[in-house]
């Protein structure tokens, strides 16, 4: 035994006895994690979160979260003798009489962004690929929890500087508050201690931001990884690659080193951004003060599909017994969110009860394969890029000096038109793809290569395809579906059958009535046959083997 | 690879050959590995540099310095120095540790099996048998009162939670359809708190922002922006032929218009005034109001129009409010009707 192993020896051995971490350690030292660009995505999100909590400590050290009104006087010479918030004071005072403050906060913010970014994005990469199906639908809903905790968590921090931005944004949000019918005036009354902005909203939100949602968000985060850790990773089809194996890199070494250095790559890359990038510079807003704005004031990114959706909205406000229910602010940033995600959370079953289908899935989709679910995830991000670009549509119209008017009525038209076209659309080239990757399987991969007949007949000479693609395109089988079946309407008897179920034939039909069948062994094996008699014909010009 | 029994071994080894690998240069050739070796260890060394560099800037770089870089512009020399140094310091770490990774350790595919989650289902009906047996000891069902009474008990338990928050703040009251105004409340411009005359506002002219005189003292009182937040009104000027209707008859003075400058949207200070069509556009969410037409929206997600305030001179010629306003400013709620 050398020195090295006997030190391994020993320490595992010292932890096995008290805690037997041995057994664990066996299992998962060389546990396989499958390679895939696109799961890297979820990693820049726990990485993003890891230097949000560390940037995060540290702003802490430096920020009061107070409303108590100082005169400034700092490095900051405009500001100089003007009156504002603890807070706004404070974030001044990291940002330019503490070295290195104003980097760490810029840090701060710019993986805040990219936070969401990646939470969202790692999102529609789970969507698109069926990786949410059984055994992993707890892990989408809890995925779909962390994505809003998310989006409240940096909405929360934006705020807490008080600059007229962050508190123009809160005043829209007790806006919004006042809007919830019967209580409203009073969750608004008892949030902020009294009448807007009062002084007790920053140091209260403060809490939430730096205990409240964190702490929700690291036991939510970790019980996620935990599920990737224990189901195992989901992986794409390929040789060797079966819905009942994974296939990929051991954690040690392999993983352990690309993990723990994408951990680097990815904190680097955001403080390079920070040295070079200035984000959110509040000392050019000024202080909070309720009456004065700016023009083309902007939340964060994250935020304004919730600021399109209020902008593009017709003004609808009843009044029913001398009570107010505005519509025009219920409807987009609470009904119509809270809709959005509810249809998000449970779209797991939603599409197991149009498949029907109770057996696990390892096996990743490719997009193509499930063409109604890829239409669906299509038409869903159109709805919501139209209505983020409405949350800019004073921008839009300023930079090509369009009318606001027409751009928000276009966007009206267009949130109903839009999205039903792109789904169409989307199926249809999901649709094509599979005939195509049908079409290979069985005649192979087109050469370029034209035989004349003795007929007179022109021919294109098909090569077969590799064992790679074949294994990438067979897949299909996996993710086909035919539409369910109603039983009959009326048993043996006579008596009618129950309707349930029904809901779920009707579900399915939409769909898979629209489908292309991936080809048997007999059809691609007959494919083959033909396509060897062309070669034979055309290989003594040796030009097939030469050009591939 | 997978330590399971060894059928499943020599399974997954019957995988491994459908495995597709190709060998690296690092693989075949000796001189190819070493290289990458240099490599690793240079952006390792290079990090190093960077993050002695950092503590080189921390201290010889003045809080001041900046620097100007074409296209991003004039920036702060210690922001940006000290975030390459740390930014480079991470970032190369992290490309040395993955370059190791890819060139020279193993990039042979492993495969491990997966095993059902599911326990049999004689264990299942175990769990469920056990579960029974307990509920029957407990007698949950058996004994309805307990069952009844634990149950209120719960249900009652979080009142307290709930009452506890009833301090937070102070009951809404009417206090939002109240603002400072009063009949003879003098306007003020903001900042400078000085009052207007009427001849200081020319035709086509605007106050964006004036409130009334005595905002001033009861902020220094109170400590608050609260009043500021509902009393802010924008004064207009046009000719008294050019207003169509006013929500106040005579409201104006000599064609001076006073409206709230709180939008009846989402309550965004509303400022941007275009003086030929007399309308007032909310940066916010873009809803749009005619002045000359009773602030009435003709644009945008607001549903009503922006409440006027009747105005007046005083006897020494300065600008006041006849009356307080007549209906709730800024947002809707639900006791507004």
């Amino acid at each position: 035994m050398s020195t090295t192993q006997r030190a391994v020896a020993t320490t595992t051995t010292w932890i096995d006895d008290r805690i037997g971490a041995g057994k664990w350690l066996k299992k998962n030292l060389r546990k396989v994690f499958p390679d895939h660009w696109s799961f890297m995505l979820g990693e820049i999100a726990l990485y993003s979160f890891i230097l949000l909590l560390l940037t995060g400590v540290y702003l802490t050290l430096f920020f009061n979260p107070s409303m108590k009104e100082v005169i400034y006087n700092g490095s900051y010479a405009p500001l100089n003798g003007i009156s504002m918030t603890q807070a706004y004071e404070s974030t001044l005072r990291v940002s330019f009489d503490v070295r290195g403050g104003l980097l760490v906060r810029q840090i701060h913010h710019w993986a805040a962004l990219l936070f969401v970014a990646s939470v969202s994005v790692h999102m529609l990469r789970i969507f698109f690929t069926g990786a949410f199906r059984k055994p992993r639908e707890l892990n989408w809903v809890i995925g779909v929890g962390l994505m809003t905790l998310a989006i409240l968590e940096g909405f929360a921090g934006y705020s807490l500087p008080d600059d007229l931005l962050s508190g123009t944004g809160l005043r829209i949000a007790q806006g919004i508050v006042l809007a919830i019918p019967l209580v409203g005036s009073y969750v608004s009354s008892f949030l902020f201690g009294g009448e807007f902005p009062g002084t007790d909203f920053i140091p209260r939100l403060y809490s939430i931001h730096i205990l409240l949602i964190p702490g929700i968000l690291l036991g939510t985060l970790t019980a996620h990884l935990l599920l990737v850790w224990y189901q195992k990773h989901t992986q794409f089809p390929g040789p060797g690659r079966t819905n009942k194996n994974v296939v990929g890199f051991p954690l040690f070494p392999v993983y352990t080193a690309k993990a723990g250095g994408f951990f680097f790559i990815v904190s680097g890359i955001i403080t390079l951004m920070s040295a070079m990038f200035t984000i959110n510079p509040i000392w050019l807003y000024g202080p909070y003060v309720p009456d004065q704005v700016t023009a083309g004031s902007q939340p964060d990114w994250y935020i304004g599909w919730l600021d399109g959706a209020v902008r593009v909205i017709p003004n609808w406000e009843t009044v029913i017994f001398g009570h107010n229910i505005s519509w025009n602010i219920l409807l987009p940033a609470l009904i119509i969110p809270g809709i959005m995600f509810t249809l998000l959370a449970l779209y797991p079953w939603i599409e197991a009860k149009a498949t029907g289908d109770k057996s696990e899935h390892h096996l990743l989709d490719r997009p193509r394969n499930a063409p109604t679910r890829t239409g669906l995830g299509a038409m869903g991000l159109s709805f919501y890029i139209l209505i983020w670009i409405s949350g800019g549509n004073d921008i839009i119209a300023q930079a090509f000096s369009w009318s606001i008017n027409s751009i928000t009525w276009t966007i009206r038209v267009l949130l109903i038109v839009l999205p039903p076209v792109v789904f169409i659309i989307t199926r249809r080239i999901c649709l094509g793809l599979q005939r195509r990757d049908r079409d290979k399987l069985i005649h192979g991969r087109e050469t370029g290569i034209i035989k004349r007949m003795p007929s007179g007949e022109y021919l294109e000479v098909h090569a077969p395809i590799s064992e790679a693609s074949r294994a990438k395109l067979i897949s299909a089988r996996e993710s086909h579906y035919a539409p369910l079946e109603a039983g009959p309407s009326h048993d043996e008897n006579g008596v009618k059958a129950p309707k349930k179920g029904r809901l779920g034939v009707k579900l399915s039909n939409f769909y898979f009535a629209n489908r292309v069948v991936p080809p048997t062994d007999e059809e691609i094996a007959e494919g083959q046959h033909h396509a060897a008699d062309d070669l034979e014909t055309v290989r003594p010009s040796g030009q097939i083997t030469s050009g591939h | 690879m997978s330590q399971d029994t060894s059928g499943e071994l020599e399974k997954a080894q019957e995988h491994e050959h459908e495995l597709e690998h190709v060998l690296r240069r690092t693989d075949t050739n000796p001189r190819a590995a070493q290289r990458a070796e240099r490599q690793v260890a240079i952006m390792f060394g290079l990090s190093m540099l960077a993050s002695i560099g950092f503590v080189a800037a921390y201290v010889g770089i003045s809080k001041t310095a900046s620097i100007d870089i074409p296209i991003i512009g004039s920036i702060g020399l210690l922001n940006l120095t000290l975030g390459l140094a740390s930014g480079l310091g991470l970032f190369l770490i992290g490309a040395g540790a993955i370059h190791w990774a890819r060139q020279l350790m193993s990039d042979e595919e492993i495969i491990d099996e997966r095993k059902s989650f599911a326990a049999d289902d004689q264990t299942r009906a175990q769990v469920v048998e056990d579960f029974q047996q307990g509920a029957e000891e407990s007698g949950f069902m058996k004994r309805p009162l307990i069952r009844r009474t634990l149950l209120a008990a719960m249900a009652l338990m979080p009142i307290p939670a709930i009452v506890l928050l009833r301090d937070l703040g102070p009951l809404p009251e009417t206090k939002s359809r109240n603002t400072l105004w009063r009949s003879g409340s003098r306007i003020v411009q903001d900042i400078s708190y000085k009052p207007i005359r009427p001849e200081d506002i020319p035709l086509g002219g605007l106050v964006a922002s004036a409130l009334p005189a005595d905002l001033k003292a009861i902020e220094e009182e109170q400590g608050t922006l609260n009043e500021r937040a509902k009393a802010s009104i924008i004064l207009v000027r046009m000719a008294p032929d050019e207003i169509r209707s006013q929500q106040i008859q005579d409201g104006d003075y000599q064609g001076i218009l006073a409206f709230s400058k709180i939008c009846t949207h989402l309550g965004c200070p509303i400022a941007l005034y275009q003086q030929r069509t007399k309308h007032l556009l909310c940066p916010c969410h873009q809803s749009t109001f005619d002045l000359a037409d009773s602030g009435n929206v003709i644009f945008g997600p607001s549903a009503r129009r922006l409440p006027q305030l009747a105005i007046t001179v005083d006897g020494q010629g300065y600008l006041v409010a006849k009356e307080g306003f007549q209906e709730p400013v800024g947002p809707s709620f639900w006791e507004r009707g």
